[in-house]
């Protein structure tokens, strides 16, 4: 996967932006910059500010402080402007459910002015993308989650615009849907389109160029995924499988050398300074606590992982800030 | 402003009225249903009044009198009785509205002295109804009088002295038989104009808001006038069409005599309809959801056009701060026009007064309505 860059400047700047809504801080000065045919995730749970930064770069909101610039042209002053230049696709899904697929298009071509032998060209190329050939005349209600999705981002990309937002595109999508959406979303990427593209699903992260890591509104992490697993922990991750966790999780937690451990399912991660050493000590003390079953093993963290030591960092430092 | 994408707009609207059950409700049946609902229903007419009546007397002037309440189309003779007790029952039981009772002496009175009375009990529960009643009673009375006199004076061998020789002939105008349903028909067209129209849009927008379809609207290059044209383009020729087949069963099903133009009655129909489609729009555009929206429409279009248009009560008879009030109502205008257009075929120029009126309603709800729809979701 390579990051294409353009010529340097970038699709998407978001600077400082704040929003609140009375006295809750729903996005708290996010700064970053995206770069044309780059796909940039925002990572994050529920209620972390994803959507509102994206309606904010969408001109949808009106951000309290800072400043957004979306093609070159600066949301708050121009939200018009912007709009010619971007698809969006919503959190909740947002075609029209008692129109067909191809009324849906045709609307969607209508108002982004696509006429023509183009509009019936990119319908065409829309209904194909999105595997709907022979249900064109179907009701998009009576569609299965995939096909709507598809849907709505062939509705978006009719104008074929430079820039794409898209808040949760594969939330409540089977996985072989999700995994034939980020084709899709790949494939633009190639021919120099910029996707800011919102998840909560941790393994799509991997589909990014880069990855923004964001919790309670604030800009935890930003960089591509590899660049995160490598500088996030800061040390080494190991896998322990034992049948009494929790014997193990006393008998390692604070033990010198040992950073954090946190159960994953039903083994435990363990976060070392050192790899080798803590594979040599580790064991003798587990023995010694008459865990002798236990067994070590050296594993890459995934994101998930950088997630969570970030987070918890992040918000030991906000609360003594 | 791109025509495309008013078209797109148009379109999409039209198909979703379509195909919503709702809305397709209020264009096509609501029309039809509160034409012959309100046309058969509001009746202001006091035809056939019940009434009992009680012959004491059993002479020939004394039948020849009750003939006469026998055979005019006002009243109806249900029942016949021989003593008080059973009269008293008629009209406690609501069997008749009026009792009619001739005392013993109505002849030997009337050959005595040259007048004599009769009574009459009227049920008075409907104070309307009782005054209509008590007035036909008494001119039948008086009509079978004047003919007594006549008879008299021919009998005593007289040239007729002319029992009236100054008689009040009325001539009624521009509702010759004093059918109420030509007054109120007209009016009825008003009221199903505002009802649909406004009924139709206040759905239009708070519909995009419940089903989370404005989010991606708005983030689309369309422009609010755009929106606004679009949505109501269809709106307005549905309206049009519901108008056309209101006024048509006004002429050809009800029979309100039609005098003016059609083009008079077409254009100020549009006014109309861009006044109300403007209010329902505003509406929905201020509330969110299709419910609230639609409530808010009946509130403020269906009441002060049933109470305060003129199209059953009419104005002159308000107060004066009632009246000051009916200014503001929308379908007062149009009740006025209609009413001039259909019984006395005003045109255009007669009517400039109303049609002025209407036209600023239509300017402002027009201007309103196109600032009120802002692309933000806050």
């Amino acid at each position: 996967m390579t990051v294409v860059q353009g010529n340097g400047q970038a699709s998407i700047v978001a600077d400082g932006l704040v929003k609140r809504f009375g006295p809750f801080t729903a996005v708290d000065h996010v700064s970053f910059s995206i770069g044309r045919g780059e796909i940039v995730g925002f990572i994050g749970p529920n209620g972390a500010g994803k959507s509102t930064t994206i309606r904010i770069l969408c001109g949808l909101l009106r951000p309290t402080e800072g400043r957004a610039v979306v093609a070159g042209i600066d949301v708050a002053r121009n939200p018009e402007g912007v709009r010619q230049h971007i698809g969006y696709m919503s959190q909740k899904f947002s075609l029209y459910g008692d129109l067909t697929v191809m009324e849906n298009l045709r609307f969607f071509g209508g108002i982004y002015r696509v006429e023509g032998a183009l509009l019936d060209e990119r319908m065409r190329f829309a209904i194909d993308m999105a595997g709907l050939s022979g249900r064109e005349d179907a009701l998009v209600s009576t569609l299965a989650g995939g096909w709507k999705q598809r849907l709505a981002l062939g509705c978006a990309i009719l104008h074929r615009p430079p820039i794409l937002f898209l808040d949760e595109p594969t939330s409540g999508v089977d996985p072989e849907s999700r995994r034939r959406f980020w084709e899709l979303i790949h494939s633009l990427a190639a021919d120099g389109v910029s996707v800011l593209v919102s998840t909560h699903y941790m393994d799509e992260a991997e589909y990014c160029n880069r990855v923004a890591l964001i919790n309670q509104g604030r800009l935890v992490a930003m960089g591509s995924p590899s660049e995160l697993k490598q500088r996030g922990l800061g040390g080494d991750l190991l896998l322990l499988e034992c049948d009494t966790l929790g014997a193990a999780l006393a008998a390692i937690e604070g033990t010198s050398g040992v950073r954090d451990v946190a159960v994953f399912g039903n083994t435990l991660h363990v976060l070392v300074d050192n790899g080798d050493i803590a594979q040599r000590d580790l064991p003798r003390r587990l023995a010694a606590k008459g865990l002798a079953d236990a067994r070590l093993s050296t594993i890459t963290p995934t994101l998930e992982d950088i997630f969570v030591e970030l987070v918890a960092n992040s918000t030991i430092a906000g609360v003594a800030s | 402003m791109r025509l495309g994408r008013i078209r797109a707009m148009a379109v999409k609207e039209m198909l979703q009225v379509w195909r919503d059950p709702r809305s397709l409700m209020i264009a096509l049946l609501m029309p039809v249903m509160q034409m012959a609902l309100l046309g058969y229903g509001v009746n202001l007419d006091a035809k056939h009044i019940p009434v009992c009546t009680f012959d004491r007397e059993g002479s020939q002037f004394s039948e020849a009198l009750l003939k006469r309440f026998k055979s005019t189309a006002y009243f109806a003779v249900v029942e016949t009785v021989d003593n008080y007790r059973a009269l008293t029952a008629a009209v406690d039981g609501g069997d008749c509205r009026i009792a009619i009772v001739v005392p013993p002496d109505f002849s030997k009175r009337l050959s005595d002295s040259g007048a004599s009375s009769v009574q009459a009990i009227i049920d008075a529960t409907d104070d309307n109804s009782a005054n209509l009643a008590l007035g036909y009673a008494q001119s039948v009375v008086s009509g079978f009088s004047a003919d007594i006199a006549v008879q008299r004076a021919g009998m005593q061998g007289q040239w007729m002295a002319a029992p009236a020789a100054l008689s009040l002939e009325s001539r009624v105008w521009f509702n010759e038989d004093l059918v109420s349903r030509n007054f109120i028909i007209p009016g009825v067209v008003a009221m199903v104009m505002a009802l649909v129209g406004s009924q139709l849009t206040s759905l239009t927008i708070s519909r995009e808001w419940e089903r989370g379809t404005m989010e991606l609207l708005v983030s689309t290059p369309v422009t609010p006038m755009e929106v606004m044209l679009g949505k109501l383009l269809p709106y307005f020729a549905i309206g049009f069409f519901d108008a056309a087949l209101c006024l048509a069963f006004a002429v050809f099903w009800f029979d309100v005599p039609f005098r003016g133009t059609v083009f008079t009655l077409f254009f100020t129909t549009a006014l109309f309809l861009i006044v109300v489609l403007g209010l329902g729009y505003l509406i929905s555009v201020t509330v969110r959801s299709q419910v609230g929206a639609s409530q808010i429409a009946l509130l403020v279009t269906m009441l002060p056009t049933a109470l305060l248009s003129g199209y059953t009560f009419p104005i002159d008879q308000m107060p004066a701060l009632i009246r000051a009030v009916t200014y503001l109502v929308h379908a007062r205008y149009y009740v006025t026009i209609l009413k001039a257009v259909f019984l006395k075929g005003e045109g255009v120029v007669e009517l400039a007064e109303p049609i002025l009126a209407m036209t600023i309603y239509a300017a402002l709800v027009a201007v309103l309505a196109a600032r009120a729809f802002r692309k933000r979701l806050e």
